[in-house]
């Protein structure tokens, strides 16, 4: 139970070539306060997180924006030589956060693209924050054509690294697949319509409406598989099995084919635990070192009622 | 049949297999640095088959290109300027590759070179010729169809003279661009990549068998002819305001026809296709082509007659 959410910040271009979420955060910027409504409770901030990345459609300039947001990096020293994202962290965190203390942000909504055939995915560090967790099941009853899932990174609040950590809640929307540095209209739809329902919760939240409690499926990721490579000059040596290809969220069964070498060899799944594979073949990952993603998924404790105590009609959502 | 003579041609002895001519175009830079390593597979009896990084440090990068886009930069102008490292480096690479496998145009040039790209459009296994003329390829363009058939391949001919541009595998006398989508740029398919590793070793044993003296019989090759090159709707600033309609997105080569949607604005509003006929749109949505005003390029169905040809 909490106040008001009167903070909510909508980020996109935190990855320069990630379209939607460039193309979604210019179209707000362009109608002035189009997310707001008068007398609102809310105030919302629309931001374009790596502008100089999105200038030049890629996804970093140095280094990767969304890596340099844990507490280390965002109060490291600073000089002429700091990477232009490392900068740009502290500015984002000056203006959304500071990180973990009351002037943050109430909430944070960072949004990205894959190349994985992902569907939507929310994809936050708890999975026991309960405004996360609403959030997530009002966009899956909304949107019920397209697979929305909820993805859960097991980090403690000091080693969260990306954006969405420096608000007091905050998760990213990630939708695929798309390629990097187009806008599929299908995907910019979904995008739109998702950041709209997360702003229409938020407004339905700080009316006073109850949300009932209830269990949600969570994939908590686990670890992650690198392709095979060569000893010497670290290329990769072969590709997604063309089974394993676009199958997000199908579960991998020990033995199942992972890799396909290129003389057409089958690697296979050697971990002894049935889990989720996703991220599968995510373009910005060849270099991370990460083929696929795994995560194990299970159903959260019953939630506990959402409502701000601020209400006068007690309007009840199932 | 038309009563054309047979036309002779030299053997096809020295070939080349480009890769990486964009260095995020991942099937052609994993192949051909597969078959730097062992050539085996694309060798024939006969011939001088020479897998080819064209662009390295794109290749390194992991980027389209370095300074500018090598496959526009085989120009006259770019291939005799002098400077030297001074150049742009794709403009260095152009000169470096007309060198070794040129000078274009002239009877020491490759008599094939293959280029192998990706693209972010659903066009499928795209087979590019820039010449109508080049019955040559029109016989090998054939033979590929016939040989992946029931699967369809696509061929695109840019011979638009406003339109055409100067490839790296211009330098050779029977340039043959491969285009096979889609597939996100840094990204490696297995499907994508077998496609475009079965093409070529449809496209190698055509050259094999012409140069044992098969002959070919006249035959019609049917082609979609590059017409125009539609951009995206643009505001004031030359922002983008609007992106390919779900309607036409991944209808590479299918018709479309006055009044069908062609793109929707931000907001939604459908923007429809307003030219005279029918057109054939294919590069919808290729990634690369923001940048070039490009949402995609209309063609017209065309069907070419090649003339029945042998080695000399």
């Amino acid at each position: 139970m909490c106040t008001l959410l009167s903070r909510v910040a909508v980020c996109g271009g935190t990855h320069g070539n990630e379209l939607s979420g460039v193309y979604l955060v210019r179209e707000l910027q362009k109608t002035e306060k189009p997310l707001e409504e008068e007398d609102e409770l809310v105030s919302v901030l629309v931001v374009l997180s790596n502008p100089r990345a999105v200038q030049q459609c890629r996804r970093y300039t140095e280094t990767d924006l969304n890596r340099c947001f844990t507490h280390a990096t965002l109060n490291g020293p600073e000089s002429d030589k700091t990477p232009y994202e490392i900068t740009r962290s502290r500015e984002l965190n000056s203006l959304l956060g500071p990180k973990g203390s009351p002037e943050a942000v109430d909430l944070i909504c960072d949004l990205h693209n894959t190349t994985a055939n992902m569907g939507l995915c929310l994809i936050a560090y708890s999975d026991h924050d309960w405004i996360c967790l609403h959030i997530f099941r009002y966009l899956q009853r909304q949107m019920p054509d397209i697979p929305v899932r909820y993805i859960h990174f097991d980090f403690p609040p000091k080693e969260a690294y990306s954006l969405e950590s420096v608000g007091k809640h905050g998760f990213a929307i990630e939708i695929g697949p798309q390629p990097h540095g187009v806008v599929r209209s299908n995907i910019y739809t979904t995008m739109k319509a998702g950041v709209q329902h997360v702003m229409d919760w938020v407004r339905f939240f700080n009316s006073g409406t109850i949300f009932e409690g209830g269990s949600v499926e969570v994939y908590t990721m686990v670890k992650n598989i690198d392709y095979p490579r060569d000893s010497e000059t670290h290329s990769i040596t072969a590709a997604i099995h063309p089974q394993l290809q676009d199958q997000d969220f199908c579960l991998l069964h020990p033995n199942d084919p992972l890799f396909q070498t290129f003389s057409g060899e089958t690697l296979r799944y050697k971990g002894k635990e049935p889990l989720y594979p996703f991220f599968i073949n995510e373009c910005a990952y060849y270099e991370k070192g990460i083929a696929l993603s795994l995560a194990r998924r299970k159903f959260t404790n019953g939630e506990c009622r959402a409502h701000s105590p601020w209400f006068h009609n007690s309007k009840v959502i199932q | 049949m038309s009563s054309h003579n047979t036309v002779s041609f030299s053997e096809a002895r020295r070939v080349a297999v480009f890769g990486g001519t964009h260095g995020n175009e991942m099937s052609g830079v994993t192949l051909v640095n597969l078959w730097v390593k062992n050539g085996a597979e694309i060798q024939r009896k006969g011939v001088e088959t020479k897998p080819f990084i064209t662009n390295p440090k794109a290749v390194e990068k992991c980027s389209r290109y370095v300074d500018t886009d090598l496959n526009r930069a085989f120009t006259p102008e770019n291939l005799s300027a002098p400077g030297g490292d001074d150049l742009p480096y794709e403009v260095q690479r152009a000169q470096e590759i007309n060198r070794l496998f040129g000078p274009k145009g002239s009877p020491e040039a490759y008599d094939v070179i293959f280029d192998l790209h990706n693209t972010t459009s659903n066009m499928g296994c795209t087979l590019i010729l820039e010449s109508s003329k080049d019955h040559f390829n029109l016989q090998m363009m054939n033979y590929i169809k016939k040989a992946i058939a029931p699967a369809s391949c696509p061929v695109l001919l840019n011979e638009h003279p406003l339109l055409k541009y100067s490839t790296s595998r211009s330098v050779a006398k029977h340039p043959v661009g491969l285009e096979v989508g889609p597939q996100p740029q840094g990204v490696l398919r297995s499907n994508i990549f077998e496609a475009m590793r079965v093409i070529l070793k449809h496209a190698l044993d055509f050259i094999e068998l012409f140069n044992e003296g098969m002959e070919f019989p006249p035959c019609t090759v049917d082609v979609f002819r590059v017409s125009e090159r539609v951009d995206y709707p643009r505001d004031a600033n030359g922002n983008i305001i609007a992106m390919v309609h779900p309607n036409l997105q991944d209808c590479d080569w299918e018709p479309l026809n006055p009044g069908d949607p062609m793109f929707q604005t931000f907001d939604g509003k459908t923007i429809h296709y307003e030219g005279a006929g029918t057109v054939y749109p294919t590069f919808i949505n290729e990634a690369a082509y923001y940048e070039k005003q490009q949402a995609f390029v209309t063609t017209r169905r065309e069907t070419l007659v090649a003339s029945a040809i042998r080695k000399a």
